[in-house]
């Protein structure tokens, strides 16, 4: 498994969030330069899943693209992509700053 | 032998159940079921009341002011500290404290001014990195990870695996070869997660979801002399001595979890009905529930055995490799059994049997697997001709 979410981006639409899973695992929100906006994950109490989650954010103008990754270890795993982030770009995501868990530091090769 | 508890045992380990039911379990209702930090608003919260109850920072020595509770009495709090969600590798978030890395306690002052005491301030926190890519159950050997002289420096090369926090520490003990093979050429070394050359490559993602563990690599990474912890070529000991000493908690997490997922089987067993009758009244569940009962049994025994030998001064290692067999082994049955009465529910993340099930695999493998521990039994009963 590489350690980073690489697949392409979706576009954001109701028929792509129809197609998604209702199962645990991440995801991460963009916009139209694909630029990642907010990393979340379809935790054990998402009534739909990832499917459930990225319904909520159909509506919202900002967020253009979406694509997820299937993973049980959703929690573990939210906080990987989130340190990357903070790696590779020296802060997090715009929507996660107010991420309320300490997070630690990865230098991914 | 005593084997009751006195008032005084019997009143902290009420008062921790207590703390538990009464202020852990009700935040877990609102947390992701595989959550291993609590806000930091709560957290605090609960720290002050563990300091009020006068329980913070259980495994500091007195001298280091910590509280005064021995081996016993705290192997009877881990029981109770982890029959919660989270409980197996998070137990009470952390709110008790904790000494940190034992091995801290050998330091050289000027070590422990600058590792130690912040470390048991909350200040500071450590990795413990041992196990390679090379193998974990017999580190002396397989350690690769070199360590060579330059100068006032030490340069290190090399990588560890499934080190659990380094990602989040300030620091960490660091073994690496810098003689000959086998355990005679391994020394401990003190290293600040900021030295350049220190990376955290990535998570490795397991069954547990608390406290990941991380792969690590070492790029010409210097170290200064003064940071080797001991001395040069007799850093195995001080690992080893730390395992032993680890296992006795360890144990005593894996009954916490283990005494709880047998509560509600049998809480379960008498509500669930099933062709007419309560699934209790069926001797297949009957006896589920009595194998747990002496499962949980014999693994307490053991474990306050090791426990009582470690406050007497006496030697413990293989009482400690024994209740770490027995606990690791008998919780994962009790467990399963527990899944079983509870049927479909018992696998589902409303429940918390899915996550201990899950979690307690990785003990039988942790802190030196079981046939490890078989092995130091078998030394100790065979000789040491054993090889
Ligand atoms: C989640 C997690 C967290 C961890 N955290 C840390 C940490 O913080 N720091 C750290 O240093 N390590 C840590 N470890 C590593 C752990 O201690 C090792 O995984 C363990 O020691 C086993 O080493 P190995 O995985 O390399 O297995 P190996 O040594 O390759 O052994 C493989 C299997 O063979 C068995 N075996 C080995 N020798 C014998 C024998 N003589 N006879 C019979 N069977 C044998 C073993 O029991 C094991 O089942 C962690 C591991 C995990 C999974």
């Amino acid at each position: 498994m590489g350690v980073r979410l690489e697949k392409p981006f979706l576009l954001l639409q109701a028929a792509a969030v129809k197609a998604v899973q209702a199962q645990m695992g991440v995801y991460q929100l963009a916009d139209d330069n694909e630029q990642v906006l907010y990393i979340g994950s379809a935790d054990a109490r998402s009534l739909f899943g990832l499917r459930g989650e990225l319904q909520r954010f159909l509506e919202d103008p900002e967020v253009t693209r979406f694509r997820v990754e299937v993973n049980t270890a959703y929690h573990t795993r939210r906080q990987e992509l989130l340190m990357l982030h903070q790696a590779d770009h020296g802060e997090l995501p715009v929507r996660n700053r107010d991420y309320p868990f300490q997070l630690g530091r990865l230098s991914p090769a | 032998m005593e084997l009751s508890l006195s008032n005084e045992q019997q009143m902290i380990v009420d008062m921790v159940r207590r703390f538990v039911r009464e202020e852990i379990v009700p935040l877990e209702m609102h947390l992701d079921p595989d959550a291993d930090q609590l806000e930091s608003d709560d957290r605090e919260r609960l720290v002050g009341k563990v300091k009020e109850m006068g329980l913070y920072g259980l495994d500091i020595p007195v001298e280091y002011g910590g509280p005064d509770i021995d081996v016993v009495t705290r192997t009877l709090m881990a029981i109770e500290m982890s029959q919660h969600r989270a409980g197996l590798y998070a137990p009470c978030y952390g709110v008790f404290g904790g000494a940190g890395l034992a091995q801290l306690f050998e330091a050289s002052d000027a070590q422990k001014e600058k590792y130690l005491y912040p470390t048991l301030r909350g200040e500071k926190r450590g990795f413990f990195g041992l196990t390679e890519p090379s193998g974990g159950s017999d580190p002396a050997r397989a350690i690769q990870t070199r360590a060579i002289q330059d100068g006032d420096d030490w340069v290190i090369n090399g990588g560890k695996i499934f080190i659990s926090g380094a990602d989040k520490a300030d620091f960490g003990l660091v073994f690496a070869r810098t003689g000959g093979e086998g355990r005679g050429g391994v020394t401990c070394f003190i290293v600040d997660t900021d030295t350049p050359g220190f990376h955290v490559r990535r998570i490795v993602h397991t069954l547990r979801s608390a406290h990941y563990a991380t792969e690590l690599q070492f790029e010409d990474m210097h170290v200064p002399a003064i940071n080797i912890l001991g001395q040069l070529n007799k850093g195995f000991a001080i690992a080893n001595d730390r395992l032993s000493r680890q296992r006795i908690p360890y144990s005593a997490g894996c009954i916490g979890v283990a005494v709880k997922a047998h509560e509600m089987a049998l809480e379960y067993s008498k509500q669930r009905e099933t062709f007419g009758a309560p699934l209790s009244n069926r001797q297949a569940i009957q006896w589920m529930l009595v194998d747990n009962e002496i499962d949980i049994k014999q693994a307490t025994w053991l474990t306050l055995e090791a426990a009582d030998r470690a406050r007497r001064g006496d030697s413990f290692r293989k009482e400690a490799a024994m209740c770490k067999i027995v606990a690791t082994e008998s919780a994962g049955r009790v467990v399963d059994r527990a899944m079983q009465i509870h049927g479909g529910y018992g696998v589902t993340k409303d429940f918390p049997l899915e996550r201990w099930y899950r979690e307690l695999r990785i003990r039988r493998i942790g802190e030196g697997p079981n046939e490890v521990q078989r092995h130091i039994i078998a030394r100790d009963i065979i000789g040491a001709g054993l090889r």
